[in-house]
């Protein structure tokens, strides 16, 4: 008796747990579908492009990709931080709610003029 | 009796060395009697930021000539140091690991001229981010240590080594592991390459996680911390705790958010070295106290 109630609550719990998943998914999927998105290239030493304008309130993808080495990507004043790995896409929603210029910068050491690579975000 | 002066004193009287700094929770002018002190005072010299390899004539025209002249200086102190430590960026960047090794070698050739033979290296993000220290230990060993010294005890944190910046969980932990097996009262000196604290992070004058090493390091009353990284002079207290920056040996940097980019403060032709320097440290150790002398690469 006991093992039959853990296996229906084990099944309820993968079938709320994919439902729940798919929902993010098409949540996901919609926002894509919807939502302008910025792609910005990092490489030895700069973002391309290295001025982005959003408009405010204006949801975004932005879809960050690597040319070379791990490069980090950090908004202190937005809270968003991520790394970037060569190879791969990392895509995050922004969703701008202050206007103003916003720094970002790479915070994982990438070589001699790692110091210099920043960019901005320009919310108007 | 014999008249005890202390190194302080004595620079007082000598008129030498730079602005004096007192750093420490022993803020009474009161000292223990000459010769009732539990621990021996002593002192070492802070260099840092030599940037071995770095080019750059507009930011200094000696890049070759400012370390020698630094080992030079440090020879010629009257009283030679109990020890010396480098905090960190001993070379400048490459992403040649050969050249790498090449100036890590041609660094510790440069510095073995040095009179005093009780060293500590600490590698700075520019030796040792780009391949997790790898060259670094091949030359000087363990990136982060302890050791003790006339009853204070010092730990060398690597906040380099891992590009992030940060000292992870593994180092947290054995700086944690380490401070419980100190006595409470225990004096506590750390030396580290970048700020533990949020100086500017921006410029990358901050620790990922160096909040949770603050947060560690609180639980000890008598704690002083040394770094190098922003390349000037800077004091700033989180509690209790004692964070001194130093000068750099090859080229000053602006202070926090002053401009809009960090770049080296350009050279001054009408006085040649100025920024750039090294400093002493007088622990006097039953008060935890440090008194802090800078000096300059050559003196005016």
């Amino acid at each position: 008796m006991m093992k039959k109630v853990t296996s229906r609550l084990l099944a309820l719990s993968v079938c709320t747990a994919l439902i729940a998943s798919f929902g993010f998914l098409l949540l996901k999927l919609g926002n894509a579908q919807s939502e302008r998105v910025v792609k910005i290239t990092a490489h030895k030493f700069a973002y391309e492009p290295n001025e982005i304008h959003l408009k405010l309130g204006e949801p975004v993808i932005l879809e960050l990709t690597s040319k070379d080495v791990i490069h980090g990507f950090k908004i202190p004043d937005l809270g968003l931080r991520t790394d970037i790995e060569p190879g791969a896409t990392v895509r995050l929603r922004l969703v701008p709610d202050k206007s103003g210029t916003f720094e970002f910068y790479c915070d994982n050491f990438c070589g001699v003029d790692h110091e210099s690579m920043s960019a901005e975000i320009i919310v108007e | 009796m014999a008249l005890t002066v202390n190194r302080r004193d004595f620079l007082k009287l000598a008129g030498i060395g730079g602005v004096v700094f007192a750093s420490g929770l022993g803020c009474s002018s009161m000292r223990n009697g000459a010769g009732m002190s539990e621990h021996d005072d002593f002192y070492f010299v802070q260099l840092s930021d030599t940037h071995w390899g770095f080019t750059g004539p507009d930011a200094n025209p000696d890049a070759t000539g400012t370390l020698p002249k630094a080992v030079a200086a440090v020879n010629a102190l009257t009283k030679q140091p109990d020890f010396i430590v480098f905090t960190g960026d001993l070379t400048h960047s490459t992403e040649d690991g050969r050249e790498r090794r090449r100036r890590l070698g041609e660094f510790k050739e440069i510095v073995s001229a040095l009179k005093v033979k009780d060293i500590r290296f600490m590698p700075g993000e520019h030796d040792g981010s780009l391949d997790l220290s790898k060259a670094f230990q091949e030359f000087f060993g363990p990136t982060h240590y302890t050791f003790d010294y006339k009853g204070v005890h010092f730990i060398a944190l690597d906040n380099v080594s891992d590009p992030h910046a940060q000292l992870g969980s593994d180092q947290l932990q054995w700086l944690s592991d380490d401070l419980n097996k100190q006595n409470p009262n225990a004096k506590i000196v750390v030396f580290t390459h970048r700020p533990l604290f949020d100086l500017y992070p921006r410029w990358d004058w901050a620790t990922a996680d160096g909040a949770e090493a603050i947060k560690i390091l609180q639980q000890r009353q008598n704690v002083t911390v040394f770094y190098g990284h922003i390349h000037q002079e800077n004091h700033f207290m989180t509690g209790a705790i004692a964070h001194h920056a130093a000068k750099s040996l090859m080229f000053p940097l602006p202070a926090p958010g002053s401009q809009p980019k960090r770049t080296p403060v350009l050279w001054d032709a009408s006085a040649p070295y100025k920024g750039l320097g090294f400093r002493e440290v007088e622990a006097e150790v039953d008060e935890a106290k440090y008194e802090i002398t800078e000096f300059p690469v050559v003196r005016a």
